[in-house]
């Protein structure tokens, strides 16, 4: 090192040095010069340019928030559209005190007082110059109410809004979910850009899961305001010339759903009074043709904005008319099952076509006295497996459960789609629970549950016990049925188009597994037992069954209830109309040429061939009728 | 020349000093930059208290960190130009070893991976900025100067691996400004003007590979540079905003606390990268002028420290911290008056933060520690 050093001539490289400082020196005096000269131009050549822009009359970008897409059924009846409204808006930085504006407001009925405290939250937390929703729908009344006062209330105004309606209330609620205001959740998720003009947003259903295609693209217009910020008309002058271009919004896409408005009305309707839930897929597509939820709510209310008192009578409502039976209520399945328990007995060879069994009206394990009781106390006498299809004979299924075993019973109830989220496309679904070994050592942290028992599989070969499943899922495992083992993912949205060039995007079926059992003398032996069921001599639905002009398919099936819940407050008839069993029924039909499968659910209906046998068949009655005649 | 410098230092010796200069020079403190840099950061304290809303808490915040800073400087200037420069290998291969660790174990935070959580988070990036210039000079000093087309080669590898490290995490904008502090160091050292050119030349394609190495939100910075009024609401709004604010602060400005483009949030990040267009608003061309003089002041008095440095390394590290600090003074400005894209660059010394300023006021330790530690004759 010393020696490179030495060789280092210290003169010359000073000099060199020096050269380059002044080098360097000069290129920063011309660039900060450039930045000087722009400076010059923007504060001395353009300044008036913008100090009109930042002072005084101010030209304010204001977003124009796209037109929302409507939602449609499969023959394109509306089930979301938009209506306009006025709502009243505050603009905070055109209030001087928004306490005092806020009071006299309440005091002309025009906003209600308990609000005062969420609207000014919303005041102070949004950006001064973005207005702020008071009240989303003003009455004809409302509005020439507060025209006479308006000089009293700068920054207060109404304007003419698109409100979301739903022309069909309640009936699509739960599928087609609904909008609301934007919450500050929402913001934080949401584009700021996107929404810059947006109030409301979708909070459930397909309203929720399609937003990005509903919502569209806002546009942007600049507007002239005075000192105040109220925007001022100017159709001529200088000002007006300056104006940069503006933007048109962008509407968003019609979204077109599977649903067809007349099935969902007539199982809206058929479920009237009751609690209890319905779905229908089309088996070669996985569409959902209807999806119902009772009891219900009027969507409407929301979209306009419900008061708290409002929503606390929703929440508090013993029947919890919010909450989506369909996709979110989980039920023992019961005897729905058995179908496909059957297909797996004959797979794995635990039975055959022509064993018979013995049924007492009871069956006990080897060595243990308790008694699994049959439905029908007195028995079923002999019975082959056709038959306790057929009749729904518990015992029949408890003999052959050891032998099928539960690791089979999970395996193929897996290929059925229970214990799986199916993928529909609203947000929420719950995956119900389809028991085996694996799953018992994670749900229980004590050893001694952990272990599986024979009991367990006895009770779990009726659908009982830990098993648990919704109704869209029993729906998915009956159009599988349907399809002799092709499980097709649920959908609701059929399409969505772009309404400005009419371009429709299709949603393809999806194939989510193919059942593992090739045998098709098995499938079509269980579905001829389901047949019996509705339109055998003794099946156990053939009353919902009878005068068809085509064949179905069905089983019934009747789930325990167990506990209530304990929070609930109930009176003690309310109490033993609680504990009665939840009614079950799944149905496909035609027989050979499957357009529909059916779930239905009745919350203590007691009986699923009583109760919800009939109202699939009214189902399945309108979709094959009406498609018959249309074609 | 080196006669004449002695003669002034032993003249200064024999001088009677103040006792206020004897005091400056027990601390290493170069007296004339600590005035600049005391001036700068008042003035920016004022800056900052209209724009953060006149928060006295926030402003507090700001001056801990200020002092905390001056600190950092105090210290480092103690240290002289040798010891540093032995050090240099490995701070600056400490350095590469936690930006790699910042890529594999770092805390993400805005979408990008910057930052290490050893007890307190910081940015390894931080610590290059001083470590790739030194390590320049370092490589240098005891190599020919001007250096070799060998020497150049390894030297460019010397920066091209931080800068793309950084780059990966991704931050542009700091990779760009550690890749200048290290470039400048080669062309202080004398890269020859024809190498200048060619490299120009090649920034040519260069900007294309950059263009493809970009993040889509950094090309659209440089799209709405081209045309900020294609987006008025989205990514163009902070530039327009900001145009109108320097535009309408006029000569005199609305005076303190009065920017209404400021005051009333139209202004966004008016507190970090934006305060250079509050200033403008509230102070005018002629509060504006004020603080670039003071920078330029600055960044001469470093240039005139690097000047009279006595050894390759000092003379080459003096220059780089200055010609940087140069660097930042500009992209900032232009970037806040809309001639440059949109790069995460703060205003030295004025901005809301406190990690850059750290390192920016070492920098200036090291000058001070160069300039107060200067040897009678070198070697």
């Amino acid at each position: 090192m010393s020696l490179l050093s030495s060789i280092k001539d210290h003169h010359t490289e000073r000099r060199l040095f020096l050269a380059r400082v002044i080098l360097a020196a000069v290129v920063a005096t011309l660039l900060l010069g450039t930045v000087v000269v722009r400076l010059v131009q923007l504060q001395v050549l353009d300044y008036e340019h913008f100090a009109e822009r930042a002072q005084g009359n101010r030209i304010r970008i204001e977003a124009v928030p796209p037109i929302r897409g409507l939602i449609l059924d499969r023959k394109g009846r509306v089930l979301a559209e938009n209506l306009p409204a006025y709502q009243l808006e505050l603009i905070p930085e055109q209030v001087d005190d928004v306490d005092d504006t806020l009071a006299r407001l309440a005091s002309l009925e025009l906003i209600n007082a308990d609000e005062i405290p969420r609207l000014r939250t919303l005041v102070e937390r949004g950006p001064r110059f973005k207005p702020v929703t008071l009240k989303l729908r003003m009455t004809d009344k409302e509005v020439a109410h507060f025209a006479i006062q308006r000089p009293r209330f700068p920054g207060v105004d109404f304007r003419p809004r698109l409100i979301r309606h739903y022309p069909n209330g309640p009936a699509a609620a739960h599928a087609v979910g609904y909008v609301g205001a934007l919450s500050e959740n929402d913001l934080r998720n949401l584009d700021p850009t996107r929404y810059s003009g947006t109030g409301q947003t979708g909070k459930t259903g397909i309203e929720r899961s399609f937003e990005s295609q509903l919502h569209g693209d806002p546009g942007y217009r600049h507007v002239v305001t005075n000192a105040r910020g109220r925007v001022i008309a100017t159709e001529t002058g200088e000002l007006q010339d300056a104006l940069p271009a503006d933007a048109q919004p962008v509407p968003g896409n019609n979204v077109y759903l599977s649903l067809d408005l007349d099935l969902q009305q007539i199982a809206y309707d058929a479920l009237d009074g009751e609690r209890g839930a319905v779905v229908a897929l089309d088996p070669w597509s996985g569409e959902v043709l209807a999806l119902v939820s009772n009891p219900s709510f009027d969507p409407n209310l929301f979209a306009v904005g419900l008061s708290t008192q409002q929503f606390n009578d929703l929440q508090n409502d013993l029947g919890n008319p919010l909450f989506d039976r369909a996709v979110r209520g989980t039920y023992p399945p019961g005897s729905t099952i058995k179908p496909i328990l059957a297909l797996a007995a004959l797979e794995v060879g635990a039975t055959n076509l022509t064993r018979k069994k013995m049924c007492i009206g009871y069956f006990s394990l080897p060595n243990n006295t308790h008694r699994y009781r049959d439905w029908k106390p007195e028995g079923h006498g002999m019975v082959d497996l056709h038959d306790s299809i057929e009749q729904s004979c518990d015992v029949y299924f408890y003999e052959i459960s050891l032998d099928v075993g539960i690791d089979n019973m999970h395996k193929y109830l897996d290929q059925f789609g229970l214990g799986q989220a199916t993928g529909i496309d609203v947000p929420g679904e719950k995956t119900g629970i389809n028991p085996s070994r694996e799953w018992k050592q994670k749900a229980f942290s004590n050893p001694d549950d952990r272990r599986w028992f024979h009991g367990e599989t006895v009770i779990a070969s009726i659908g009982q016990g830990y098993m648990s499943a919704t109704p869209l899922q029993l729906a998915s495992a009956a159009a599988t049925l349907a399809t002799r083992g092709s499980r097709y993912k649920p959908h609701l949205v059929a399409a969505w188009e772009n309404p400005l060039s009419g371009e429709r995007t299709l949603v393809k079926p999806s194939l989510i597994a193919d059942v593992d059992i090739k045998n098709e003398f098995y499938w079509e032996n269980v579905i001829e037992a389901m047949h019996d069921v509705l339109q055998g001599a003794r099946g156990t639905a053939r009353a919902a069954g009878i005068d068809a002009d085509y064949e179905m398919a069905g089983k019934s099936g009747t789930a325990q209830v167990f506990t209530v819940a304990q929070e609930d407050e109930y009176d003690e008839s309310e109490i033993e109309y609680r504990m009665r069993d939840h009614a079950l029924f799944v149905a496909f039909a035609p027989l050979d040429n499957p357009q529909i499968a059916v779930a239905v659910i009745v919350e203590n209906g007691s009986s699923g061939s009583r109760v919800a046998a009939p109202i699939a068949r009214a189902i399945m009655d309108k979709y094959l009728g009406v498609d018959d005649a249309s074609q | 020349m080196r006669l004449n410098d002695t003669q002034r230092i032993v003249g200064n010796k024999a001088a009677p000093l103040s006792d206020f200069a004897r005091l400056m020079r027990g601390l290493h403190i170069d007296g004339p930059l600590l005035g600049l840099l005391l001036l700068i950061c008042a003035f920016g304290l004022a800056v900052l208290y209209s724009a953060v809303g006149e928060s006295m808490r926030l402003t507090m915040n700001q001056l801990i960190r200020v002092g905390v800073a001056f600190a950092a400087m105090l210290v480092v200037a103690q240290v002289p130009p040798d010891v540093m420069r032995r050090w240099t290998p490995w701070a600056y291969a400490g350095g590469l070893v936690l930006l790699v660790l910042v890529l594999t174990t770092g805390v993400v935070g805005q979408g990008a991976r910057r930052w290490l959580d050893l007890g307190i988070r910081f940015q390894p990036s931080e610590i290059m900025k001083l470590a790739v210039p030194m390590m320049g000079a370092w490589y240098l000093h005891h190599r020919p100067i001007p250096p070799r087309a060998s020497h150049l080669l390894f030297l460019f590898g010397i920066i091209a691996a931080p800068t793309l490290l950084i780059a990966k995490q991704p931050d542009l904008g700091t990779a760009l400004l550690i890749a200048a502090s290290g470039l400048i160091v080669i062309v202080l050292a004398g890269l020859p003007i024809r190498f200048m050119v060619a490299l120009m030349l090649a920034a040519i394609p260069g900007a294309f590979v950059l263009w493809n190495f970009m993040q889509d939100y950094q090309k659209q910075r440089v799209l709405t540079l081209l045309n900020p009024d294609s987006d008025p609401l989205g990514a163009g709004y902070n530039i327009i905003q900001s145009k109108i604010a320097i535009g309408s602060g006029g000569l005199f400005g609305k005076g303190w606390t009065n920017g209404s483009q400021a005051q009333l949030e139209f202004l966004p990040e008016r507190d970090t990268d934006f305060i250079f267009a509050v200033l403008a608003e509230e102070f005018g061309l002629l509060g504006v002028l004020t603080l670039l003089s003071l920078y330029i002041l600055v960044i001469g008095r470093g240039l005139y420290i690097a000047v009279q440095a006595r050894d390759t390394f000092s003379r080459l590290l003096a220059g780089s911290i200055s010609l940087t600090f140069f660097v930042y003074v500009f992209v900032n400005t232009a970037m806040v008056s809309g001639l440059v894209p949109v790069v995460g660059v703060p205003l030295p010394l004025v901005s809301f933060g406190g990690t850059s300023m750290v390192t920016l006021m070492a920098g200036f330790g090291i000058l001070m520690s160069i300039h107060s530690h200067r040897k009678l004759l070198p070697h």
